[in-house]
């Protein structure tokens, strides 16, 4: 190693005197569950990963963020006895507190179940999306929140028919510089866009399919069920899209969406998730349709991986369960994080996850045994 | 309900000691778990659930949520039981009433 190399980079290396030495990291993998929020934690070299929860006083946490803002930890959930609530930790799962302040349409209206997603925005807020869906927004770290009224207010929103699951905002992506740009995706009213601070909002589905719909309406303005969206790291309008009914891609912006499903093995899967530095290198969990069990295709387990922005599939299977996998991932179960090689993760709906620190190649299941895995995200922190 | 003292002689000094009789007020675990220093049985005046409602909420800030929701309601999972009836928002208390406050069972 020749060159002077930096902390908090990917890179993973330090300048120390006259040595270049290996920086110490560690992984964080936060996994929300239908009974609380665990946390696994390895060193850089990802071979080894402790457990520790459950936290979050067994609550369904159906998302859970680091903000490397705050380097709080923030976990979405719903309780059926109490509501919803967003619970923080400020030292990385020793001590919790929880609030739903704010979390509230008008009185009449049907009350807000549960919190499904969070993420940070570029101004320094925290923004929810909740059931039935709408969003809302912190500016205290997740003490109190605040309605954005433009999204529910959308003349169509009397045409919005909850999934499988419910209205659920799940998918909530801010543009990584512009405070004014942010996408939701809602099932199953599809996916929307907004450019002036959530003030006003447009439908972005063109050239999505809706198959449950009769056969010459299935490109509509709106219903589409999309299951995830995300946005390719380093660019500000390169979007993935799994839907129910096939796989996309924007360059715009989500105005106008490719299908990138040829050479996969279905149509249907939930979970997308982008390489932190290659925005053409995506990973998708394909299952066997809607109707016959949800399971991975065959049995067999497979992250499937493009290089190319969904010109062609490979299958990663190795290390993967390749018989009786009669399990499926969910929408926010898998992640990236951002060492180098970059590393993949998968939860599943039987509770185990499955980690790659080769960007795929190759997998270890590294916890099992938890709850349904409803959701994985990652954080990489100097040691 | 009647909470009369018959054999006390002065009307007023009864009424007075009725107004000050607290409502007792019994919280499930699973909800003192969620607020930190608060007592799984507190005494309150309170004229209505809503009130005593109001109250948690103002000692342990947050609970209110927990209980009652945004329509406004109690939660469809929470109980709220006045001397042994099924209480809504509305329900009004008398002095020395007992309020259970119960999770409902659900799961899985």
């Amino acid at each position: 190693m020749s060159s002077v190399s930096y902390r908090g980079g990917g890179s993973g290396w330090s300048f120390v005197g006259e040595e270049t030495v290996p920086l110490a990291k560690r992984i964080l993998i936060l996994i929300g569950t239908k009974k609380g929020l665990f946390v696994a934690e390895s060193d850089g070299d990802r071979k080894a990963f402790r457990l520790r929860g459950p936290y979050c006083n067994t609550w369904p946490i159906h998302h859970a963020i680091l903000d490397p803002s705050s380097g709080a930890i923030h976990a979405a959930g719903g309780n059926e006895w109490f509501g919803p609530a967003v619970w923080t930790s400020h030292d990385l799962g020793a001590t919790w507190t929880h609030s739903s302040e704010g979390l509230a349409y008008a009185e009449g209206e049907e009350p807000v179940s549960a919190v499904w997603s969070l993420a940070p925005g570029s101004d320094g807020a925290l923004y929810a999306g909740v059931q039935p869906a709408g969003l809302f927004r912190s500016t205290d770290g997740a003490r109190t929140w605040t309605h954005v009224r433009g999204l529910r207010d959308h003349p169509t929103r009397p045409d919005w028919n909850p999934g499988g699951a419910g209205l659920i905002l799940h998918s909530l992506v801010p543009h990584p510089t512009d405070p004014n740009r942010l996408w939701v995706g809602i099932s199953s009213a599809g996916v929307f866009g907004t450019d002036d601070g959530g003030q006003t909002w447009e439908p972005r589905n063109k050239g999505t399919r809706a198959d449950f719909f009769p056969e010459d309406q299935r490109y509509p303005e709106l219903g589409q069920c999309v299951h995830c969206m995300v946005l390719a790291p380093g660019t500000d309008q390169l979007l993935y899209q799994q839907n129910h009914c096939g796989m996309y891609r924007s360059e715009d912006g989500g105005r106008s969406w490719t299908s990138m499903e040829n050479g996969l093995p279905s149509s249907f899967g939930f979970p997308a998730a982008v390489h932190p530095r290659d925005p053409r290198t995506v990973y998708l969990v394909p299952l066997n349709g809607d109707s016959a069990g949800r399971f991975m295709p065959d049995a067999k387990t497979a992250v499937w991986r493009t290089r190319d922005g969904g010109t062609s599939w490979q299958a990663m299977r190795e290390g993967l369960p390749q018989e009786n996998a009669y399990f499926g991932v969910l929408r926010q179960a898998m992640a990236v994080d951002a060492m180098e090689p970059a590393g993949v993760y998968f939860g599943t709906g039987s509770g185990e996850v499955y980690a790659s620190a080769d960007e795929g190649d190759s997998w270890t299941q590294i916890v099992a045994h938890l709850p349904t895995i409803s959701s994985v995200e990652t954080h990489v922190l100097d040691a | 309900m009647a909470r009369h003292d018959d054999h006390s002689g002065a009307a007023g000094h009864a009424s007075a000691v009725r107004a000050a009789l607290p409502v007792t007020v019994k919280l499930p675990a699973v909800l003192c778990d969620l607020f930190p220093g608060s007592r799984r049985e507190v005494s309150m005046v309170v004229a209505t659930v809503a009130e005593m409602i109001d109250e948690l909420d103002r000692l342990w800030p947050g609970m209110g949520d927990r209980i009652r929701d945004t329509r406004p309601a109690i939660r469809k999972h929470m109980n709220v039981f006045v001397d042994g009836s099924r209480a809504s928002l509305k329900t009004p208390l008398a002095p020395g009433d007992e309020v259970y406050v119960l999770t409902a069972i659900s799961g899985g």
